[in-house]
């Protein structure tokens, strides 16, 4: 049922794969080490969550993924024009409408003005916000902020997701209900995704495959497969098996935690 | 019905909790006038400071007063508008350019600071020598007042930018020039309009008090008040002083409106009590 194989495990065919990290190490220039000989793929369709104590460079790790900070060691391959990137924050530009925001990627990536508006409406009834896109995102509530964002995301049709723990700081209720509509999402776009989280809990409920990293440096210390068949049951949350799995990855973060 | 009139007294009374505080005061500061001049002054003297109605009579009331003093602050106005573009279109474009290269900001910020801090007014009868008492004159020295506050309410506005948002931008490979057109500027917008309410009150200011280094060329309603003093025309010089005071509020009144008619709508700044 899981492989807790010790790290270093590369479960997608790198030739393939949507995204591949290759021996990835990041040192600031203070000379600390973010993270470490960091091997991992995702493949097409596949779900990867990375769960890891604060400060093991998981967040780098999306930052690297996403091009907006370079390894100091190894390579990333894979990753293509179209990335969602869900940031912690929703960065919703409080000037625009709900629907402007929703078009900001189109625009910025020079899309039509008729396909950006066709799209961030697609994007607004996936996410059921289409009754709200003339209002300013202070009239909303953080998960419908995030909802937006994701639905941002959405317009490029990203074959790459990468979540930076973006129902992080949403109650558990609110954070309970985006989770589902991730998966809603998921389960109607089919797309890679990495998701960055410290809930191990929220992290098997979601995934294909959870990746455990070391505190920092960041290093992969364990991986798990998820058995569970998309789409997934609410019910999921308390079935005794995920308990289990929820169990042994959380030993393997504070196996690898302890000194 | 009931709900709605309640909504409607509310309303009132919200109303009248932002009004009376300051009519109060004004009720007393007239008061106060009215004693000091009536009860405290020797009759003989009461032309240093003429009682209210007396202002009012002769400096408002009177067609020929009122015309004139219509005239200079009209004048005045002209200078202060005039002055405050000239510092919101240069201020904006230097925050910009600041913005853009830190070795802009290192080189010229530390004039900014020199301008700020010497007495621009002091420098009218260099400016004069060299460019004239003129109306040109006049306006530079009013935009040269008013000009710190603008260019460092918009590079702090443009600088305070969340992190995050450029790396959105930064990942939809938006160049320097849409970043700045799509989420600076506007993100800076509230900065600006701090700014520009302190520079609008600092070119009123500036076109009145300079006035009285020109004391040449059309007068200005600072020239009146100069005149006014020199000869002991008290009633016009406090009427002339009230409706400086007025015209700089309302030049305040008009900026927290326009600021919040721009970005009240996603911005508290422009909803603050203070902010009118």
């Amino acid at each position: 049922m899981t492989a807790a194989d010790g790290g270093r495990g590369v479960a997608a065919d790198p030739r393939t794969a949507a995204l591949t990290f290759a021996g990835v190490g990041l040192r600031y220039p203070g000379g600390t080490r973010a993270l470490d000989g960091i091997d991992l793929s995702v493949a097409p369709g596949e779900f990867v969550s990375v769960v890891g104590p604060s400060g093991c460079g998981k967040s780098s790790l999306l930052r690297i993924a996403a091009g907006l900070q370079a390894p100091t060691a190894g390579t990333v391959t894979g990753r293509g024009e179209s990335v969602g990137y869900v940031f912690q924050d929703a960065t919703l530009l409080p000037w625009r409408s709900v629907r402007a925001n929703v078009e900001l990627f189109g625009e910025l990536r020079g899309l039509g003005r008729e396909e950006r508006r066709k799209r961030a409406a697609e994007a607004l009834d996936l996410v059921g916000l289409a009754d709200v896109a003339g209002h300013r995102p202070r009239t909303l509530s953080g998960g419908m902020r995030m909802r937006v964002s994701l639905a941002r995301s959405l317009t490029l049709r990203p074959g790459l997701f990468l979540l930076d723990e973006p129902f992080g700081t949403l109650d558990e209720i609110t954070r309970e209900r985006l989770d589902d509509d991730l998966l809603a999402l998921f389960a109607a776009r089919r797309f890679a995704a990495l998701f960055v989280t410290h809930s191990v809990l929220e992290a098997v409920y979601l995934s294909s495959r959870v990746v455990v990293l070391s505190p920092g440096p960041g290093r992969v210390v364990g991986e798990f497969d998820v058995p569970f068949d998309y789409p997934r049951p609410a019910g999921l949350r308390f079935d005794p098996e995920a308990a289990r799995l929820a169990a042994l990855v959380s030993a393997c973060m504070r196996g690898a935690a302890a000194p | 019905m009931r709900r709605a009139l309640g909504e409607l007294l509310t309303a009132r009374g919200r109303r009248a909790a932002r009004w009376l505080p300051p009519l109060a005061v004004l009720v007393c500061a007239v008061g106060v006038w009215y004693a000091v001049s009536l009860l405290v002054l020797d009759p003989d003297r009461r032309f240093l400071f003429p009682p209210p109605h007396a202002v009012v009579r002769v400096g408002f009331l009177d067609g020929d007063n009122r015309a004139e003093l219509l005239e200079g602050l009209r004048r005045s106005a002209e200078v202060a508008s005039l002055g405050l573009a000239v510092a919101v279109g240069a201020g904006v474009l230097l925050a910009v350019a600041m913005s853009q290269a830190r070795w802009v900001e290192r080189s010229l910020f530390p004039y900014l600071v020199v301008l700020q801090t010497t007495p621009v007014l002091a420098l009218v009868p260099l400016f004069g020598f060299w460019f004239g008492f003129g109306f040109g004159t006049r306006v530079l020295v009013c935009a040269l007042i008013a000009l710190f506050p603008v260019v460092a309410g918009t590079l702090f506005g443009l600088r305070s930018v969340a992190a995050a948002q450029h790396d959105l931008f930064t990942l939809h490979g938006a160049g320097r020039v849409v970043r700045l057109w799509k989420l600076q500027l506007p993100a800076a917008l509230p900065s600006v309009f701090t700014g520009l309410r302190i520079s609008a009150g600092l070119s009123v200011v500036g076109a009145i008090v300079s006035d009285f280094f020109f004391r040449q060329g059309e007068p200005g309603i600072g020239v009146l008040i100069d005149r006014y003093q020199s000869r002991l025309q008290s009633e016009q010089l406090l009427a002339a002083v009230i409706l400086s005071s007025l015209f700089g509020l309302a030049v305040f009144w008009f900026f927290g409106a326009l600021a919040r008619r721009v970005v009240g709508g996603w911005h508290e700044s422009a909803r603050e009590p203070g902010a009118w």
